[in-house]
């Protein structure tokens, strides 16, 4: 067999058209600032403002748009077109959107069924009349489906599969004896002779189970700590205040270095910090319910007993690695990238919400409350804090992207994962040293962590937009 | 003002002593110690000669004690031995040699004594002057690459807020700040330095610009740095801009029938570039995190490659003194953008 070409039997009439959407968009993108800048300097005064850009600037503006649909065709024709062919004909990109068929199966269920009910859906519902959001939505959900069917999607084991005569291959390199396996490596192989797209598929995973994970529980600890540094101010919130910048001021890369070297792990730190760190949700949890429910005390007792039982077993099993049954626990290296990240993150939390609270308990209804007579935690669990929730979950999501480039950091310093994790910063890491001859294998996991922090961006942006509109 | 600033220079100070105090334990605990006699005195050697090395060599008095000698407001002991020659001691690492009666006292970092360097086998005060400078040059190149740019595309975007322009650019700033340096410094050198693509405009290690930085050389590392900073100061320039323009007095200055762009350049644009200033300023301790990576990933052996070796080979002294310059840099720049932007801004009265 031979190798395979990036577009298979589509590129003759792909390619060319590809290539000419580009260079419209590239003179389009050049020409329409200029057409811009020169139609301002036109305008001598407001009735300039009134009657908006000149005609050479609409000209740009809709050659701009029309590229950009033509771009965005031209790459849809390669997804689909490379779905469709027969086999013999795909390239590496059609074999690529082949295995990736689950993923476009359950995208296009989910955007589907968010249309369908658009109108019961709020502000989920708006964000796909925003394209900027859209398009973030698409992103982050590609990968979250990436990662779910990960075990369908990657052709082989991203760490056991290791093929003698794979090294350092090009993409779309055909396996030297592909007995009862699948024929390609379709992005090459690592150094390693590992298959660099299952890599990058399976490290999908391993960054999406610990990203969200951990910015809820900086946001947990953030908040439990926020609301009363901000509602009770006074020495609590002067000391709670400086801890937070004391560990603000720390480069994070310092932090890094100093919290996951070999000699603190072996002291302990990192459990002792995670045992601390865990805490949190309980310590949130318990006081949330025992503040809304003290006039209902059956009701409150079974919602903090469960509370307890549940989050005490997790919390044993997790930060201690002491589950009385074996089920929950947490690998060392995971433990030690989670807690770093939590507590980087914890403190920018913490003056967010501490900022919001200050603006919001100076409303009307926050001293309506107090004129009831509700206790502080009931007035900054269930009257403050459901109305910070619009810049709380724009910077949830914006967080998360900034743990996932976090998590790279860790891992391009090959810190804390295990060095085969086929997470996308370790993998930048082991390919970095032969980059500039075997590019594929650290530029796959970069375009990943791109991707998938931009979409968080944008979706972020969006959130904003739509809830600024509200 | 003044009043104020002694106050945050005070606030400052114990900033300071705290994470100071936290990287000294973090450095210095029991693990390190055993390691450091190892590399020092031997890999073979048993426990009990662990234990007489850390002893002997300073390294065996109480935390607190031990951080005050670092400081150089405690006297450091100094072993000797039966002759009274010295043969250990705080005050003797990096001289050895001296007699007894020549080691002083004090030799913290109070008295400019920062130790000496295990891994590069050199006084840390040299290591990190000579780092410093070749940092100092990346990050000034990335600087003046870096604000321009992000404060021209922030003020276009923001000065008609909603129009293609201004959405095209924004989106152009958030991708930036989608990419880590670790992400574009892989894709730059994939594009331009490898023999994928072919063009090989640059080269994929800035190992020789130690001897003179030349644009072929150096220009994927500070592009690598200025791109990740870039978006963010043009999205603040933006918001900041935004703002401006809906202001009252631009309205005026639009109706008394000056141009759109007399308006952008003589009324908004001063006062657009407050809010900006203080996050270029909040910037540098970012940009100390994309310095070590870009130092990494291009070879450089600058202040982030220090960091880097003296946390990987447990370099006491000088992972200690690289943290203190990088939080020191930090809390100045945080004063100085906090005076600068009450200097800036006429509506902010400092009592």
């Amino acid at each position: 067999m031979e190798r395979l070409s990036w577009t298979g039997a589509l590129g003759p009439w792909l390619v060319p058209a590809l290539e000419a959407a580009l260079v419209a968009l590239a003179l389009a993108a050049l020409a329409h600032p200029l057409a811009l800048l020169a139609g301002y300097r036109l305008g001598p005064g407001p009735e300039a403002a009134r009657s908006g850009p000149g005609r050479a600037a609409r000209l740009t503006g809709g050659l701009l748009r029309l590229s950009l649909w033509a771009l965005a065709a031209a790459l849809a024709a390669f997804l689909i077109g490379g779905l469709l062919v027969p086999p013999e004909a795909k390239g590496i990109l059609g074999r690529i959107a082949t295995r990736l068929w689950p993923v476009w199966l359950s995208l296009g269920a989910s955007f589907a069924l968010v249309a369908l009910f658009r109108r019961r859906l709020g502000l989920l519902g708006h964000l796909l009349g925003n394209p900027a959001g859209a398009v973030g939505l698409a992103l982050v959900m590609f990968w979250v489906f990436a990662a779910l069917f990960a075990d369908q999607i990657a052709p082989f084991d991203p760490i056991t599969d290791v093929i003698a005569g794979m090294k350092n291959k090009p993409p779309g390199t055909p396996l030297p004896a592909p007995e009862g396996t699948y024929g390609y490596y379709l992005l090459g192989g690592d150094a390693l002779a590992r298959d660099v797209f299952s890599r990058a598929v399976a490290g999908a995973r391993v960054v999406l189970a610990i990203a969200p994970a951990a910015t809820l529980f900086a946001f947990m600890v953030g908040i439990t700590l926020g609301l009363p540094a901000g509602y009770l101010g006074g020495r609590l919130d002067l000391l709670l205040s400086f801890l937070a910048n004391l560990v603000l001021a720390f480069p994070v890369i310092l932090l890094f270095f100093l919290l996951v070297t070999p000699e603190i792990v072996a002291m302990g730190v990192p459990t002792y910090m995670a045992g601390a760190l865990f805490l949190f949700p309980l310590i949130f949890l318990t006081i949330l319910w025992n503040s809304r429910f003290r006039t209902r005390p059956p009701l409150r007792a079974a919602l903090i007993g469960a509370t307890l039982v549940l989050g005490g077993w997790l919390y044993a099993g997790l930060a201690w690695n002491a589950d009385p049954f074996g089920v929950v626990s947490m690998p060392a290296g995971v433990l030690i990238v989670f807690v770093s990240v939590v507590f980087v993150n914890a403190p920018s939390v913490f003056r967010i919400v501490r900022g919001l609270t200050l603006d919001i308990r100076t409303r009307d209804y926050v001293a309506a409350a107090q004129t009831r007579g509700e206790g502080p935690w009931y007035i900054m669990l269930w009257e403050i804090l459901p109305n910070a929730r619009g810049p709380l979950l724009v910077d949830f999501c914006l967080r998360i992207g900034y743990t996932t480039i976090l998590l790279g950091t860790l891992g391009f310093f090959g810190l804390g994962l295990a060095p085969e994790s086929p997470d996308w910063g370790t993998s930048i890491n082991a390919g970095r040293g032969l980059l500039q001859f075997v590019p594929f294998p650290p530029l796959v996991p970069a375009v990943a962590i791109m991707s998938l922090v931009l979409g968080m961006n944008l979706l972020a942006d969006g959130l904003r937009e739509e809830s600024l509109r509200e | 003002m003044a009043g104020f600033i002694i106050r945050r220079l005070g606030v400052m100070a114990l900033t300071a002593l705290c994470m100071t105090f936290i990287v000294f334990l973090l450095t210095n605990l029991q693990p390190n110690l055993e390691k450091l006699a190892k590399t020092q005195a031997g890999a073979r050697i048993t426990d009990a000669e662990v234990a007489s090395w850390i002893d002997r060599n300073g390294y065996g008095a109480p935390m607190l004690t031990r951080y005050g000698e670092w400081l150089g407001v405690l006297p450091a002991p100094l072993a000797t031995d039966a002759d009274g020659r010295a043969v250990g001691g705080r005050c003797l690492r990096g001289h050895p040699g001296l007699a007894a009666d020549e080691v002083p006292r004090f030799c913290g970092v109070l008295q400019g004594d920062w130790g000496y360097s295990t891994k590069f086998r050199r006084p840390v005060t040299e290591v990190i002057a000579e780092r410093l400078q070749r940092t100092g040059l990346l990050m000034a190149w990335a600087f003046a690459t870096m604000v321009p740019l992000a404060l021209i595309v922030g003020v276009l975007a923001g000065m008609r807020e909603g129009s293609a322009l201004d959405r095209g650019l924004s989106t152009l700033s958030i991708a930036t700040t989608s990419t880590p340096e670790y992400v574009s410094g892989v894709i730059f050198v994939a594009l331009f330095a490898s023999s994928m693509v072919g063009l090989k405009w640059f080269t994929g290690s800035a190992k020789s610009a130690v001897e003179g930085a030349t644009f072929q050389n150096f220009t994927l590392p500070v592009a690598t740095v200025a791109l990740y900073g870039m978006g963010y100061i043009a999205r603040m320039t933006r918001a900041s801009m935004a703002e401006v323009m809906t202001a009252q007095y631009i309205r005026t200055a639009r109706l008394k029938g000056l141009s759109f762009r007399a308006v952008v350049l003589r009324h908004a644009l001063r006062n657009a570039l407050i809010a900006p200033f203080t996050v270029i300023m909040l910037q540098f301790p970012w940009l100390l995190t994309g310095v070590v990576i870009v130092e990494a990933l291009f070879v450089y052996p600058g202040f982030g490659d220090a960091l880097v070796q003296g946390a990987q080979n447990n370099d006491i002294d000088l992972l200690l003194a690289v943290s203190v310059v990088a939080v020191i840099v930090v809390l100045a720049t945080q004063l100085l953008s906090d005076i600068g932007y009450a200097l800036l801004n006429p509506r902010i009265r400092v009592a």
